[in-house]
């Protein structure tokens, strides 16, 4: 039963986006088709998430080709749980947006926003369910497609400028990508994960280094790990609202989740690729949120943190212990929904006062003091206050690292702390410059041709209803810390013992 | 697997050349160095999957590639990511475009925050661009 599911969260989506194709012109029978489709992903992955967690992982043999030649999907505790998540965020963003209004047509660009939308879930949940170093190409490649229009979806310059940054750099990580899965290729004469893990152990050490190091260098361009994120802030803020939010909480979680699977599955046990990840994850945080501090645009300052939290996970992952892996997972799943929220409540904010720069906005509070507490919840628990989800989230990672007592570990778990402080400042400024202070006029729309409406205080009150459910699921974690975190252990305990995963796929299960 | 030296060499000179044009700010040189590089790369793949001049593998019924047949994974694997580089070319060089309608020159514009750091007064910030550098 839970074999046919598997696909389900792939193609479902796919369908609706053809379908949309043909309903361009039909905008209410769109909403209808895509929410649909997206409850029926987040249905089926809550389906797989409970079946993989009371009987290991489900293992689907596309077209009946057998593992090490066919593509396999595989829908185990890590992927489900992020699946799920992820599609739960998906539906709330795509509620906002038809909301806001932005997936309509208008005269100079048809109603392309449904089909993308649901095209990028399809890519989503395919890098998700992959067991196939290629296929999971291909689906960085369909999630990356869709982006590419969706970054764009408005067509007016600073999204063209944008646009061509994110696109050219994406593309060079493609190309990276498939240049790792030529070398893989060549070393192992494999491209399923499985059968690549047992491989690669006949492998020389050099090599199966430098093949390390080389799929590092691909995802982390995707995760926006330092040195390779400053493409992230340069692109995502130009957007509108849903579509940096979406980005924002899954593409970078998307790389992170390769950057997981790969590193745990393909190169356990490496002391340097574990050096060279805990150096990392400390750069990204400090200089990450270092470059939030500076900006003076909500969605910038916003888009840094995005990048300084990505250190969280690599922090988790350095560790290589299931301790630090779990606590990658959870902070996975924590900072999916923040980071969301807090770029839906920010669109809500632009809306409302007409415009994204700090100096320009002020006493917020007084005139929407909904808007103030939907920011106030995510933001505090972006910053780690207690007992919020942050805090849930950093405790076991900080605790993992104290736990490992190494140098490298005790500094990570230092620049962690003092990582949390500055963004408790840097959202501490957002919320003074915005929220506090005189009330600031409202700044007129610019551009009143592109989609997105801003300097009105008619909100409507699905954006709403959207933001407040986003905020209340990120307030749910907390509740749910305890199973959830017991969860993110057994899916941990998955990642560290292989074998469970390569005689699931591999196996003579069919 | 024996190593084909020309096509060694002809995948170091197409990142080499790609990585060059990568670098420059004319948009056209960009699209065409992603271009390069990625045939650069599918080429890495097809020669990752042994030497050429064996027999396809279509036709055989051993349902395995046997001894001798050309193994068919990355001649599959290359046609995928082909296929995958034409669209995303066009979809690149449809972007230009569109950055040569509204700005009508053909380069990657400055990044915003240079721009910001540019703007500052020079007392403001003793490192600005002076206003010769503006033209």
């Amino acid at each position: 039963m839970t074999r046919v599911l598997v696909p389900l969260p792939v193609v479902l989506p796919l369908l609706a986006a053809a379908l949309n194709v043909l309903l361009v012109r039909r905008q209410s029978l769109q909403r209808v088709v895509s929410v649909l489709a997206l409850g029926g992903v987040l249905a089926t992955a809550v389906l797989l998430l409970r079946e993989a967690d009371r009987s290991g992982a489900t293992v689907v043999q596309l077209g009946g080709w057998a593992a090490p030649a066919g593509i396999s999907l595989v829908a185990d505790r890590l992927s489900t749980l992020l699946l799920a998540v992820s599609s739960g965020v998906l539906l709330a963003v795509l509620l906002y947006a038809v909301g806001q209004g932005i997936t309509d047509g208008r005269r100079t660009t048809p109603a392309v926003f449904h089909p993308c939308y649901l095209v990028l879930s399809a890519g989503i949940a395919m890098a998700f369910l992959t067991g196939d170093l290629f296929n999971l190409f291909v689906a960085f490649e369909v999630m990356l497609v869709a982006s590419y229009v969706l970054i764009t979806l408005d067509g007016n310059g600073p999204q063209v400028r944008a646009g061509m940054t994110y696109v050219v750099t994406s593309l060079v990580a493609s190309v990276l990508f498939v240049t790792a899965v030529g070398l893989v290729y060549a070393a192992t004469g494999t491209v399923n994960l499985a059968d690549a893990a047992v491989r690669l152990q006949d492998v020389p050490e050099g090599v199966r280094l430098a093949l390390g190091l080389t799929l590092l260098v691909v995802f982390g361009i995707k995760a926006a790990v330092f040195p390779l994120f400053s493409w992230l802030p340069d692109s995502y803020p130009t957007a509108p609202s849903p579509v940096t939010a979406v980005f924002a909480g899954l593409l970078t979680k998307v790389g992170v989740y390769a950057i997981l699977r790969t590193q745990t599955l393909l190169f356990p046990g490496s002391p340097v690729l574990s050096r060279v990840l805990l150096v990392l994850a400390v750069l990204t945080m400090v200089v990450g949120i270092l470059g939030a501090l500076v900006q003076d645009d909500l969605k910038r300052l916003l888009s840094f943190t995005i990048v300084s939290h990505i250190g969280y996970m690599l922090l988790g992952l350095g560790l290589a212990s299931t301790a630090g892996l779990a606590g990658a997972v959870l902070y996975t799943v924590h900072h999916i929904v923040v980071q969301t929220t807090l770029f839906l409540v920010a669109g809500l904010v632009e809306r409302r006062s007409g415009t994204g720069s700090l100096r320009r906005s002020g006493g917020m509070q007084q005139v929407a003091p909904v808007l103030a507490v939907l920011y106030l919840l995510p933001a505090l628990s972006l910053a780690g206050i207690p007992p919020l989800s942050g805090f849930v989230a950093k405790l076991p990672l900080l605790q993992a690292g104290l736990a490992d007592g190494g140098a490298l570990a005790l500094t990570a778990v230092a620049a962690a702390v003092l990582t949390s402080l500055l963004t408790l400042y840097a959202v501490g400024l957002l919320w003074s410059e915005v929220f506090w202070g005189p009330v600031a006029d409202v700044v007129p729309d610019a551009d009143r041709t592109d989609s997105v409406v801003v300097g009105t205080a008619r909100t409507p009150r699905l954006m709403l209803v959207a933001a407040a459910a986003a905020v209340v699921a990120g307030l749910a974690i907390p509740v749910l810390a305890g199973p959830l975190y017991a969860l993110s252990e057994r899916a941990a305990e998955d990642l560290v013992a292989r074998d469970a995963y390569v005689s699931a796929v591999l196996g003579d299960g069919r | 697997m024996t190593g084909n030296l020309t096509l060694a060499l002809l995948i170091g000179v197409l990142y080499g050349v790609g990585t060059y044009l990568l670098l420059q700010r004319t948009l056209t040189r960009v699209v065409i160095g992603l271009g390069l590089m990625s045939h650069g790369a599918n080429l890495l793949l097809l020669a990752a999957g042994g030497s050429a001049g064996a027999v396809p593998f279509a036709g055989s019924t051993d349902g395995g590639a046997g001894a001798g047949t050309a193994d068919p994974l990355p001649q599959a694997m290359v046609l995928t990511a082909i296929v995958i580089t034409f669209g995303v070319t066009a979809f690149l060089l449809a972007l230009a475009f569109r950055s040569w309608l509204l700005t009508g020159e053909d380069a990657v514009q400055d990044d915003v925050e240079d721009r910001r750091i540019a703007a500052l007064e020079p007392e403001e910030h003793p490192h600005a661009a002076r206003p010769e550098d503006e033209a």
